[in-house]
Formats: structure tokens, sequence, C-alpha cells
């Protein structure tokens, strides 16, 4: 097989990890491919590469894709998340300011209370706005942050303002006060709590259990003209993907991911994330996340198009459109088609279904496979709501 | 209401902002803000309200500019990464030279072209720039690595500066290398030698 040189445009975060980890140990080799990968400096320029053909693929957030086919930001050319790339992965975190006094009242920065830190938070303000930082205003950060601080009900619907900032300037961005909290994909927070600027409120995990957060898009198109590229991609990536579910392999990826061109920050600082195990303020105290982030387990690759619509919904109301035609819009925009085709001939555990009930699993479930015995992991809301995608506006908002 | 376009450039440094407001001043007469400061870009820009915005593409705070695509009230403009039909060509050239223009919605693209014309040209001036800097960075970095790897061996075989030259770029040759990465390998083994 010849090899084919492929362009992957990608943010220097943990949770590119599938691709880098394709490049550097082999499994892109293993598919004829080499993966030149191109560190850019915001999303809206990943997004844009690739939408010009400047690349050829993209470590990309989620709902990047689904605003692109509700036509929110960017080109219009249609672009596929062919699969997901990482589940959860991301914290928020507050300035030292709001932490002292959270701590003063009373609140111990238990990972488990999202309900108890939200309304922590409100008092801790004091009626005060809070401005907010998160990546790009179409990402799971925002969404969740907007899920969770509704939820909890305990902010005036103006007291809370959200603000872009890209992920590398989170820290310095709390630093300097243009912000008072952000949610963010690591090392981000990690960097903020070890240079003492913030410290960890809460893994994104306790908003949503199984967010789907990074996905790996190409454009339609090319999807088309180039299925067998596309299809030797993806599945050097699964194989990563798989490598990266290995607690074994953490040490190497943590190495891997730290070096120069890659996120440049110590390994320690990426163990952390990797190993489910965060520290939350600079005095050093830890808690323990199961699944902080996901690359591989209970079928974490594959696209589910519930997770597209849902998306698809609640970026629809924010633009003023209609959520029934969002939702049906935006789950063409994850391919679990091509997910299927691409993967099956390596043995990858394939859902029966392409949508299930968001929410409704609590804990480890057996759940129906094309192929070989497949459990899913707990997908449950903080604040026990599902989202049904064959039944619209189910939402209580 | 004037018919004149306005336009925001976003751009810190004040010596290429002159010079793309000179550019675009050469094409047509606009109505031209610069804007240096990065906090609270989406804001102001928001309050200006203009038809064009233009960013580099590498400058990080670009991704504030993407909430100005939710239009939230029914007096905001959206704004869109310009693209449609034949004018997609115009915004590939644009990136690839590095600006990034955001268009409000419904401006026709014969009035945004000069405007892309002109900032493309300024902004391939940069790019040329700023590479034939790094170049001339590397060519001096190399000068000093060969300077000392000739010293090198001066002082080991005490030969001239021209022998110890002439023996570098023989053994370039025979490895089918560059004369600055033999200097690179001689002065770092060197460097463990020691």
């Amino acid at each position: 097989m010849k090899t084919v040189t492929l362009s992957v445009a990608y943010i220097p975060l943990v949770d590119a990890a599938p691709l880098i980890v394709a490049q550097e140990m082999g499994f892109a080799e293993a598919e004829g491919l080499s993966l030149d990968l191109i560190r850019a400096p915001s999303w809206s320029s990943v997004r844009d590469m690739l939408s010009f053909g400047r690349v050829d693929a993209a470590h990309i957030l989620s709902p990047v894709p689904v605003a692109v086919s509700l036509g929110l930001g960017g080109a219009a050319t249609p672009l596929s998340a062919v699969m997901v790339l990482s589940v959860n992965g991301s914290s928020i975190c507050v300035n030292k300011t709001l932490a002292t006094s959270m701590r003063e009242a009373g609140f111990a920065f238990g990972f488990d209370y999202p309900f108890a830190a939200g309304k922590a938070l409100a008092a801790a303000s004091g009626g005060k706005p809070i401005r907010f930082g998160v990546p790009f205003p179409f990402s799971m950060h925002f969404e969740l942050v907007r899920y969770w601080l509704d939820a909890v009900g305990a902010f005036q619907p103006d007291s809370i303002t959200i603000r872009t900032i890209p992920p590398a300037m989170m820290s310095d961005a709390l630093a300097a006060g243009d912000i008072d909290a952000f949610c963010v994909g690591e090392p981000w927070g990690s960097m903020a709590v070890e240079n003492g600027f913030g410290e960890m409120l809460l893994p994104s995990t306790a908003i949503w259990k199984r967010a789907p957060e990074k996905v790996l898009a190409v454009r339609t198109d090319w999807a088309e003209t180039e299925p067998h590229l596309l299809g030797r991609l993806m599945r050097a990536v699964w194989s990563a993907a798989r490598w990266l579910g290995d607690p074994e392999s953490l040490i190497t990826a943590a190495e891997i991911l730290s070096r120069r061109p890659y996120l440049d920050v110590p390994a320690d600082i990426i163990d952390r994330s990797l190993g489910g195990v965060m520290t939350i303020s600079d005095k050093g105290e830890q808690r323990r996340v199961p699944a902080f982030i996901d690359f591989f387990n209970g079928a974490a690759n594959f696209p589910w198009r519930s997770q597209a619509a849902w998306i698809g919904e609640r970026l629809a109301r924010r633009a003023s459109l209609d959520p029934a035609f969002a939702a049906q819009n935006a789950r063409q925009a994850f391919r679990s088609d091509l997910y299927r085709s691409a993967l099956k001939p390596l043995g990858a555990l394939l859902p029966a279904a392409s949508e299930k009930v968001e929410g409704a699993i609590l804990e480890r479930t057996p759940a129906a496979a094309e192929t070989g015995r497949l459990f899913l992991e707990p997908d449950g809301f903080f604040d026990g709501q599902t989202y049904d995608p064959s039944a619209q506006h189910t939402e209580k908002q | 209401m004037s018919d004149r376009l306005s336009i925001v450039i976003v751009e810190k440094d004040r010596d290429r902002a002159i010079q793309i407001v000179d550019a675009l001043k050469a094409a047509d007469d606009y109505d031209i803000l610069v804007i240096g400061e990065e906090s609270g870009l989406a804001r102001h820009i928001a309050a200006r309200s203009p038809d064009i915005v233009l960013i580099d593409i590498d400058n990080p705070s670009r991704d504030t500019l993407e909430e100005l695509a939710l239009a939230s009230g029914p007096m905001d403009r959206p704004v869109a990464m310009f693209v449609s039909g034949s004018a997609g060509g115009l915004a590939q050239t644009a990136i690839e030279a590095g600006v990034s223009a955001y268009v409000v919605d419904g401006l026709k693209p014969e009035r945004v072209k000069p405007v892309l014309d002109a900032a493309i040209a300024r902004f391939q001036m940069f790019r040329r720039m700023r590479n034939e800097l790094a170049e001339t960075k590397r060519a001096l970095a190399e000068r000093k690595v060969i300077d000392r790897a000739k010293g090198l061996l001066m002082k080991a075989r005490g030969i001239g500066e021209e022998e110890a030259y002439a023996l570098l770029r023989r053994t370039a040759m025979d490895q089918g290398r560059r004369v600055a990465d033999v200097a690179e390998a001689l002065v770092t083994a060197s460097g463990l030698l020691s």
C-alpha cells in the first residue's frame, strides 16, 4: 500500500490524543497513512481550514458540524462528524476570590454535588454578575455551563454572561480578571489550578455523564469522493483510541502529548486527566473522577444521532430557529452510517440503533449490538432529565 | 445615511494596522475603525455594527467574533464568513493569505470584493515579510553554528579557517548533507565530549 499523507488540523488539547497517537504510535502507518498534524490557533480557523480544503480532516468541537448544518458560523460547506474522538474531559474552574468565599460558606468542593456547587457559587457571587469563559460559542462547554446554571435555578437570567476565550488563553484570562470562571478542556483547567489562578469546582461529567466532546470531521463531499481514504483514516484513529482506552498506555500517552510540537506542558499535568485523578487546588487536594475523559469504552467513538439532535435543538433555541427542523438537520451531521461501514471490518462494537434516549442509562447496561457484547456507560444528566429524540420538545425548558 | 461601507480592522500591531488602512483607502472611500484592544472585542464590534470585519486568521481572538454569528435581537445584523457562490474562490484566497473577513448578511459580493482584494494583497505582503524574516534569522543562526564548527576544527587540527571550511564542505558533500547540518552535529558532539 502506498503511503498517503493526510493533513489534519487540531487544537493542542489532551483530547487531540487519538490523532497524535495515531501518527506517533504507528496506527496511521499501518493503514498506509501519514498524518500531517497542523496545530491551529483557534477553533474558527480549524473549521475554516477544513471548509476551504486547506486540510483533509479536523479535530473539532462536537457542536461545530451541527452549527454548520444549521447555517451558524463559518462557510456553508457541509461537514460530517464521522466519529467521536473523546467523551467528557472538561472542567469548571472558578477564580480564587469566589473559591475562597465558597469555602468560607462551608462548601467543600465535592465533585458529586453539582446542585450544591451551583447554589454555593450563586451565594458567593453576592448577586454580582458572573462572567464565564468558554472556548467557542458552538461548544459542549457553552451548552454544559448553560444547562447546569439553568437547572440549578439560583441565578437571575441576566447575571450570567458567557464569553469566548481560546483554550490556551483561559487560565491567563482568569488571572487577569477578564472572567470569573470558565469551562474548558484539559490541560487548561489543571494549568489554572497549577498556576494558582483558580480552583476546580466540577468535572463536566458532574453535569452530563456522557457528553460527546470532540469529533473527527471531514467535508461531506470529501467523504463521498474519498471513501477508502476516509475508511483508512477512521480505522487508524479508532485503533489509536483503543490503545488509549488501555490504562497501561497512559504513561506513554502523557509523555507523547507533553512534547513540544503538541501540548508543550509537563506530562504530570496531562496524567491527571488521563488517569482521572484531578488536583483541584494549589493545596494539592485531589478528586477521583471515573471516566473524566473517555477515548474508547462503551462505544465512546460511536456518533449517536440522538446526541447531534440534542445539540441541534439547543443551538436552535439560541439562534431562534425551529428546534424540530434543527434536530432533523443536526442528525445528518453525525455519520453513524459511515462509522458502521468503516469500522465493521475491525470488529468495532456497533450498537444496533443509531439513536438512544439520552440521559436514560443510570448504570452500565448491556445493549443490543450488531456484533459482540456491548455495554453502554451511564449517560445521565445531573437533574435527572432525559432527551428522547423521537419525541419533540420533551425537555422541560 | 451614508453609503460608505464601514469596516472594522482587528489588529494589535499599529504599523500593520496603518498599512491595511492605507491599502483600503487607496481602493475606495471607506469608513474604517481599527480595534487593537482584544478584551470585549465582540461587544465593541457589535456596538459599531460594521459591514465588514477584517482579522488576521492566526489571531486567537478571532473565535470571539463567532459570537456575532448569533444575532440576538432584531436590530442585530448577523455576520458570516464571506462565502457565497462565485465569491467562494475569493474567500479561499483570503484564507490562504491569512486574513479572514466577516461580512454582514446581505451585502453584495461586488461591494465586498475590492475590500478583500486590497486586504488580501496587504496580508500576502505581511506573510512574505514574515517568511523572509524567518529565513534571515535561520541563515544567521546557521552562520553562527558554522563559525563555531570552523573554530573547533581549527583548534583540534591546527588548520586555518579556509581549510576548516573546506573540510566541512567536503564532509557535507560526501554524506549528502547540508554544511549547516554537519556543523551542527560537530558542535553538538564536541559539547558532549568536553
